[in-house]
């Protein structure tokens, strides 16, 4: 691509010296903003995490640190209820993500066989849940009589299948498994299982990944289900505890001081705040590039048919 | 047992049961979990949608409540807290589409434009980035950027000598509505532009290269080649997404959630969150989720007919 843009720029002799367009800086111009948008916000706040209070407070921390300490990390650090939650979540988005995988491949791979008798109706009852759910109020009551309101259980198992990864992964399946490869090995006498384990999922390796990757991310964001199903403390994620934290320190705001609130009658205080969310932002940031390239795969797959 | 088994798609044998389950028990043995894990989590909810056509009591249950026929539906179109949650859902959602929709297309073409390689690489892993935090995240940051007194945006405003007092971006309504609708554009342009340069670099080659012959500018070979060559892309997405003008998504709205906005943050998901659940009134909150579920089939149904006629794929 890169070599026809230059003949086409050879095509206008005008400006053929010059390779470098006005059209080129204004698009590199407007990408380098938005990406500032994304980053610049996040570089502000871990600036602000590891200021002194007071400059903060008297707003004198932009771009850069000032009066360092890293005092805001060890009070979050030593706050027993964060710590636990941050593992709690982790081992949370493991069971989960380990659990999901186990359901998608059990739907996934039967589905992915043309010669499944009554594939068309097992494909209708695990699709109909994608397209048409009861809401909240009867999940709740559902829930409720499942007795897992307030249990860990709650955040895992309504959650563990899901028809798009389910999808995505049959679609993997179908387009880049060989039927040769499976063919041969019914010849030899393989179990259906065996094939399952021997062939189809050495040869799925970057669909697992990506489809773990989906499931893992996916647990570790969302926080709504928490507000109907969760009581207790100790059994929320740290997503959840995030979102009430700021909750409650906006609310303090705009009750108290009105639309030009001001820091200093912030329940928690603006550089504690700050540490709290770059503690909860920062696993993601740390390994989201190394997996980017995953989820890019995953998404393609996805839009096959989905 | 296995030697006949699908090695020949192209006869069509009806297979009994008996055979199949043989055949296959094992297949069948492995649905077993996915569809035991519906059956109890999905399936297992519908019965309490019941609660929608009953003067639902919790303490008397499903047996004890009366059976009102439609008057809960009745009762909800009257009540203004809906109608309100409704027109501010539908309002947001088609808004949403109008400023978001288009914004990945055009980042995508101008990704597209970039030659040097790193640069875009770099580029596109940090716009996708927003769309992996957490609404809890990216809430918390952006009362950082725009809190009228301390926020960085308005500090450096203020400073600047631009304004003189902060911007309330996130604590008056109309400021809260165009904050909202730009951060959701913001979290998912990057993102939805994978979709978009997935199917530009399916474009025939060759077509570039007649444009050239033909002595096409860059801007012509956009609008002539690149765009049409999506075409079918950005039909179906937008197809798709308005089928999803009935959502309500309760972790965007609440993370942006403060006592001078309610006018315009009250949409479906809080209504069936503070009256369903907060309030204890289950039988509204089923019934507006009822609507809500219905409405959103009907629509993606709809949409499939329409992307089909149109001769785009369905989505179904």
């Amino acid at each position: 691509m890169a070599k026809k843009n230059m003949e086409a720029t050879a095509s206008d002799g005008s400006r053929a010296i010059s390779k470098f367009h006005i059209s080129d800086v204004i698009i590199i111009l407007v990408l380098v903003i938005l990406c500032s948008t994304c980053v610049i916000p996040f570089w502000h706040v871990l600036v602000k995490s590891i200021s002194g209070d007071m400059a903060v407070m008297m707003k004198e921390v932009f771009f850069w640190p000032k009066d360092v300490t890293f005092s805001a990390y060890s009070k979050v650090f030593a706050d027993k209820s964060m710590v636990h939650s941050m593992i709690y979540s982790v081992v949370v988005t493991l069971i989960f993500t380990l659990m999901g995988m186990v359901v998608c491949t059990c739907a996934a791979y039967p589905l992915s066989k043309k010669r499944l008798k009554g594939k068309g109706f097992f494909t209708f009852v695990l699709m109909v849940p994608m397209y048409f759910t009861a809401g909240m109020i009867p999940s709740f009551i559902l829930m409720f009589n499942l007795n897992l309101i307030d249990s860990m259980w709650v955040l895992i198992l309504p959650l563990i299948y899901s028809p798009y990864n389910m999808l995505v992964m049959k679609t993997y399946f179908q387009s880049t498994i060989p039927d040769s490869l499976e063919e041969s090995a019914y010849l030899d006498g393989a179990t259906n299982l065996q094939v399952l384990r021997k062939i189809v999922l050495p040869l799925s390796k970057p669909i697992i990944a990506t489809l773990s990757l989906f499931y893992a991310v996916g647990r570790w964001n969302a926080y709504a289900d928490h507000m109907y199903y969760i009581r207790s403390d100790s059994k929320r994620m740290i997503q959840y505890k995030l979102y009430l934290l700021v909750q409650g320190a906006e609310a303090s705001i705009s009750a108290s001081l009105g639309d030009t609130g001001g820091a200093s009658n912030v329940t928690t205080p603006e550089v504690l705040q700050a540490a709290c969310i770059m503690f909860v932002s920062v696993p993601i940031i740390i390994i989201y590039p190394f997996l980017q390239k995953y989820f890019v795969k995953g998404a393609m797959v996805g839009a096959v048919k989905g | 047992m296995a030697k006949s088994s699908g090695t020949k798609p192209q006869v069509k044998t009806k297979t009994s049961w008996k055979s199949a389950l043989k055949r296959d028990w094992q297949l069948y043995l492995l649905l077993l979990l996915p569809v035991a894990l519906v059956i109890v989590f999905n399936y297992a909810a519908y019965p309490g949608l019941r609660m929608a056509f009953m003067d639902y009591k919790p303490m008397k249950g499903f047996e004890g409540s009366d059976w009102v026929g439609f008057r809960v539906f009745q009762k909800i179109f009257k009540d203004h807290d809906f109608t309100r949650a409704l027109r501010n859902s539908i309002i947001f959602n088609l808004l949403d589409l109008l400023v978001g929709f288009p914004m990945p297309i055009i980042l995508a073409l101008m990704l597209n434009e970039l030659r040097f390689m790193k640069f875009k690489k770099v580029t596109q892993t940090i716009l996708y980035l927003p769309h992996f935090l957490s609404w809890a995240i990216i809430g918390a940051v952006a009362y950082n950027m725009f809190r009228p007194a301390t926020g960085l945006v308005n500090t450096l405003l203020v400073n600047a000598g631009i304004i003189e007092q902060g911007i309330p971006f996130l604590n008056e309504k109309w400021h809260w509505a165009v904050t909202y609708l730009l951060i959701g554009v913001w979290q998912g342009m990057g993102w939805g532009t994978i979709l978009y340069l997935a199917a530009i670099t399916s474009i025939n080659g060759e077509l570039y290269e007649a444009c050239i012959i033909d002595g096409a500018n860059k801007w012509q070979k956009m609008w002539h080649v690149t765009l049409p060559g999506i075409r079918s892309t950005i039909v179906t997405l937008l197809i798709m997404n308005l089928g999803r003008v009935m959502g309500s998504n309760l972790e965007r709205l609440t993370a942006f959630d403060n006592t001078q906005v309610r006018d315009f943050q009250y949409q479906l998901a809080i209504y069936i969150y503070q009256k369903g659940m907060g309030a204890g009134k289950y039988a509204e909150g089923t019934a507006v989720g009822l609507f809500q579920s219905l409405v959103g089939v009907v629509l993606v149904l709809l949409s499939d007919k329409i992307a089909k006629a149109l001769g785009e794929e369905g989505l179904l």
